[in-house]
């Protein structure tokens, strides 16, 4: 749209572009969509001052089906493109989208640097434990012995546990959603935006065409029976013995966000340059 | 059930934000499959999602509203993440018949029937028994409409869900 | 567009001046490195230019070094052919540096009379050896550092001035007033072994009666830095790897004074992958590596093509490949960067020739990287990155890069922003976060102008047909090489073997042997017409380069029509080519390729 609407009556809809998704009907991800736009609906800024970065996957073609600015990169490396973004443009509102397999594997490395780095950004993970672009092989957080054609009889290798990860790298804010409850995941992803510091939510999102199975999650997906704590310690443990279905905010930190350092110029860059004069 | 709401006004803002969020969902669904041409079941989603509109207009026109109320999150009453008359997300299927597209919306005006008659019996307002007996009697009308048309309407075939063609790589 | 370097008629080519090369060598603790830079700095307080170009063991402290440095009157941009001095505190390892430190008849070899012999591999046939008593001299000079007398020393031979040398001294001194009393001294020994030395000796320098006015003293990965901030950098993403890091180590305080921002990434992918976004976010953005980080980068640099963001990469070449020879220099990475990528993939390289070029070959990139929305990779050396010298200052700075921007005006004929409309010049208003009106999501997969995923042929073969059009339609002006005579035979090199060249090219000329020289400053796109134009009347041509395959021969056969029947002069690193074996080469080249004699 090329008009700005009155913040005051930005609803859900004004985040979403004409664009219709091309996920297979029933995938997760269509609610995630609906419930980062109700969330973005509600933190008081016009879509063109938030910018949504992803990678690869299905997951990571949200971008475009937002009215936000948008950058859709390559595989993995959205956190680093998003960083470099909110760092030099500390005014934007910032959120990183995409799937397990981008963000754990190929992402690995640059998921526990952001964790690490603390910007303050908003990650959300859709996880459904498969690469789903490519049509269903094994991801980081894959059961073992999920049988597939790359690993016949499973890859026989234990599950990534991210929230574990991201608590340990240092993210300030850690929750968890489903895509079945999309108000409620809507109001996780809310508290993450407006959480200073790395945000982190990994969202239960099944892949109705790789794992059909995954439609059981409803039935066994519950409300965390704990408050959102800030001790660390008391977030690892319970983390640490989590079965990957409790719902909710699990942690919320005060670790003070990456300083955003852009700002005034004190010297111009002759006078930089008098330092090499003889 | 949770706390059922206890004044008119917010029970017809819970019954307008049921209404607004089953309009929502078959607007999705009918997109949805649109985009893996499915145009039987895309022109029936929106012929779906219209009928929706048309109850949450009346809901507006009846109190006066210009604009849908906020329901806040306490005062959601309906079991279950989802309101009962939004279908399932993970219950279509891109080789979906008619016949399941009205099968998934009988679902629906069922549960927003069976939900309706509940809290008409929970609630403690007269008022809000009476508007709730009332949505529960066109629910009930809505479930005989449906369970028409799919009379109307051929069954699935057997095979309705086999596709030879394995998914393909787009990225 | 800036001058950068005005081509000078060969007569009065500076690079036939005389100049005096010396060497101090020695191991751990000896502090020649630090010896080398007062000297050089000293030479350039007396009026004098200079180079210093480091080499040292694969030690990270104590093991063998070797400070080079050639000094002169007139701008040094390479090493001559042999050194005049070679002053080694100890003999250590130093047989290692025997190529790097050529040595000849005339040439002086000084060491420590306690270091035991000098090894085999430095005795060149005629070099004077004198051993004096250095590490003694010192301490007895109330323990000052034997590097202080090895300054005194070598500064006399070479003609600096004791009183520059002081003051350089001085100026660099950052201990106590009582502790530089003595190296004082030590200075003032040295200088007098120095005139106390017996038998002839190369000449000393003459420095000129006054400085000449407004010089500076840098290394080329500082001066890519300053040219990176004259652009208009003002984000940069930095992953240590030798020999980019002290470019990275310089911009990191210096953009926090201009205003800007550098972040240490995790790796190279997430490096390039920050520029990016950085720059997807309108600020000109900046990283620098060398050709293994290239290597992880080449993804990102694709992404940069293909979403239309401007980027710059500055990449310090060093011997390749893989892991090869990290400190040392080699022209190598020109066929990676000119082709390395997957796809149909457009982008700018751009080679700085000189230490002073790299300040203004890197402003010149930035500036057509932010004009054509396209990254464009700086290839740049460790030899000019690592090494310091006096250049005159710098030209003044041209405009800060201009991007062009969209606003909501370029919606009003439009129902929705077009971030890759199809333009006569190819390039696209590009929409900077924040702007209402003009949302867009910028994308690695082929796209419609309107910037939406597509595999239809229209809109890739409309996208490729762009992104190759606006590089090939740009006005690049004069930078795009330096093109020096108009002889019928022509030299073609680039980066830091031009100084080399030139020089050669000057020496032939003295010998009667015209030679056109052209160095090619940007790589790609190849200006096939303008390189046509510079080699009109040209008959045959040789390319010099530093690599094994002949890396710039095969790209400029591949690409453009050469005259006559091409040949290549290569060599790969660690040792730099040479003045004199590069005119001795060329003598022979034009003579082997001398006119046929009319036929009647």
């Amino acid at each position: 749209m090329n008009e700005l609407a009155p913040l005051a009556t930005l609803g859900a809809a004004d985040f979403k572009s004409a664009y219709k998704p091309i996920w297979c009907p029933g995938c997760g991800d269509y609610t995630v969509l609906s419930s980062l736009t109700k969330a973005l609906a509600t933190i008081q800024r016009p879509p063109h001052e938030v910018a949504v970065v992803s990678g690869i996957g299905c997951s990571s073609r949200i971008p475009a089906y937002t009215s936000c600015y948008g950058f859709h990169g390559v595989h993995g490396r959205a956190l680093a493109a998003a960083t470099g973004l909110k760092v030099a443009r500390p005014d934007l509102t910032v959120i990183v989208t995409g799937g397990d397999g981008d963000g754990y594997s190929i992402g690995g490395n640059h998921f526990m640097h952001a964790c690490r780095r603390n910007v303050d950004m908003t990650y959300i993970v859709m996880d459904n434990h498969v690469y789903g672009m490519t049509k269903g092989q094994a991801s980081p957080t894959t059961e073992p012995d999920w049988d597939n054609k790359l690993s016949p009889g499973g890859t026989g290798i234990r599950a990534f546990h991210p929230l574990v990860i991201a608590l340990a790298a240092g993210a300030n804010f850690i929750g968890r959603g489903f895509s079945g409850d999309p108000n409620g995941t809507a109001a996780i992803i809310a508290q993450a935006i407006r959480h200073p510091g790395f945000s982190f939510v990994e969202i239960l999102s099944p892949c109705i065409t790789f794992r059909p199975e995954q439609k059981g999650w409803k039935e066994i997906v519950r409300a965390a029976p704990v408050d959102p704590t800030d001790d660390p310690a008391l977030a690892a443990r319970r983390i640490m013995t989590d079965d990957g279905f409790n719902i909710g905010v699990l942690y919320a930190g005060h670790r003070n966000p990456y300083p955003a350092r852009v700002g005034l110029a004190e010297r111009s860059v002759a006078e930089l340059e008098r330092e090499f004069e003889l | 059930m949770k706390t059922p709401p206890q004044t008119l006004d917010d029970f017809m803002a819970v019954a307008l934000a049921m209404e607004n969020e089953a309009v929502d969902r078959y607007t999705e669904f009918a997109d949805m499959m649109e985009t893996h041409n499915n145009g039987d079941v895309a022109a029936l989603f929106r012929t779906m999602a219209g009928y929706e509109t048309k109850h949450a207009q009346h809901i507006m026109a009846q109190m006066g509203w210009t604009a849908a109320p906020a329901v806040p999150r306490e005062r959601i009453c309906w079991p279950g993440y989802e309101s009962p008359e939004a279908a399932p997300v993970d219950e279509v299927h891109y080789l979906m018949q008619p016949w399941h597209a009205l099968q998934l919306a009988l679902a629906a005006e069922q549960r927003a029937e069976a939900f309706f008659g509940e809290l008409a019996a929970m609630t403690t307002n007269a008022s809000v028994r009476a508007a709730a007996l009332e949505m529960q009697a066109e629910e009930a009308e809505h479930v005989g409409l449906v369970k028409a048309w799919m009379a109307k309407l051929p069954p699935p075939d057997r095979d309705w869900s086999d596709d030879p063609d394995p998914p393909r790589y787009i990225d | 567009m800036p001058p950068t370097h005005v081509p000078t008629p060969l007569a009065e080519s500076p690079a036939i001046a005389r100049s005096y090369s010396v060497a101090i060598a020695g191991s751990g603790g000896a502090g020649v490195m630090t010896a080398g830079s007062l000297l050089l700095d000293a030479a350039a307080r007396a009026g004098l230019y200079g180079l210093m170009v480091r080499t040292s063991g694969p030690q990270i402290r104590g093991g063998e070094a070797a400070a080079l440095l050639r000094l002169g009157p007139q701008p040094v941009a390479t090493l001559d052919d042999r050194f005049d001095l070679l002053l080694a505190i100890d003999w250590q390892n130093l047989h290692r540096f025997a190529d790097e430190i050529p040595l000849g008849a005339g040439s002086l070899l000084v060491g420590d009379s306690d270091a035991g012999e000098p090894p085999e591999a430095l005795r060149a046939g005629g070099t004077r050896l004198h051993l004096l008593s250095l590490k003694k001299a010192a301490k007895a000079s109330g323990g000052a550092w034997v590097n202080m007398i090895a300054l005194g020393l070598a500064g006399a031979l070479a003609g600096v001035p004791v009183q520059a040398l002081q003051a350089a001294l001085r100026a660099s001194w950052k201990r106590g007033a009582e502790a530089l009393a003595p190296n004082l001294a030590a200075l003032q020994q040295g200088v007098a072994m120095a005139h106390g030395l017996p038998g002839e000796r190369p000449l000393p320098l003459q420095p000129p009666a006054a400085a000449p006015a407004g010089r500076w003293l840098l290394s080329g990965n500082e001066a890519a830095g300053c040219g990176a901030l004259r652009g208009g950098v003002r984000f940069v993403a930095a992953y240590p790897i030798t020999p980019a890091t002290e470019l990275l180590e310089w911009m990191a305080p210096a953009l926090t004074r201009v205003g800007g921002t550098l972040l240490q990434a995790e790796d190279e992918l997430a490096s390039v992958n920050m520029i990016i976004g950085a720059s997807y976010g309108g600020v000109p953005s900046l990283t620098a590596t060398a050709g293994p980080g290239l290597a992880l980068m080449t993804e990102g640099i694709g992404l940069a093509v293909a979403a239309e963001v401007p980027i710059v990469v500055v990449d310090v070449m060093r011997g390749g490949p893989s892991t090869g020879i990290p400190a040392k220099s080699e022209q190598s990475d020109l066929s990676f960067a000119v082709d390395g990528l997957h796809g149909d993939a457009p982008r700018l390289v751009v080679a700085p020739n000189s230490i002073a070029d790299c300040l203004a070959a890197t402003e010149w990139a930035v500036q057509l990287a932010e004009a054509l929305q396209a990254p464009a990779i700086v290839l740049s050396d460790q030899f000019m990155g690592q090494s310091r010298a006096v250049i005159d200052r710098p030209a003044q700075a041209g405009v800060a890069a201009t991007r062009l921007t969209a606003s909501a005006a370029d919606t009003v004929d439009a129902p929705a922003y077009q971030r890759y409309l199809d333009t006569a010049s190819g390039i696209s208003p590009m929409a900077v976060p924040g702007t209402p009106g003009t949302v867009y999501t910028a994308d690695g997969l082929e796209h419609s102008e309107r910037g939406i995923p597509s595999s239809q042929a229209g809109d890739h073969r409309k996208q490729l047909d762009k992104r190759q059009r606006k590089l090939d339609r740009h006005d690049y002006g004069p930078q795009w090489a330096d093109v020096e005579g108009d002889a019928d035979l022509a030299v073609i090199t680039f980066g830091s073997t031009t100084g080399a060249v030139r020089e050669a090219v000057a020496r032939a000329a003295v010998q009667g042997v015209a030679l056109r020289l052209l160095s090619l400053r940007l790589l790609a796109p190849l200006r096939t017409e303008s390189l046509a134009e510079a080699l009109r009347g040209v008959r045959q041509v040789l390319v010099v380069e530093q690599n094994h395959g002949g890396q710039l021969l095969r790209y400029l056969r591949s690409r453009a029509d050469l005259p006559g029947r091409a040949s290549g002069l290569h060599r790969p690193g660690p040792l730099p080519l040479r003045p004199g074996e590069l005119c001795a080469a060329f003598v022979d080249w034009v003579a082997a390729h001398a006119p046929q004699e009319a036929t009647a």
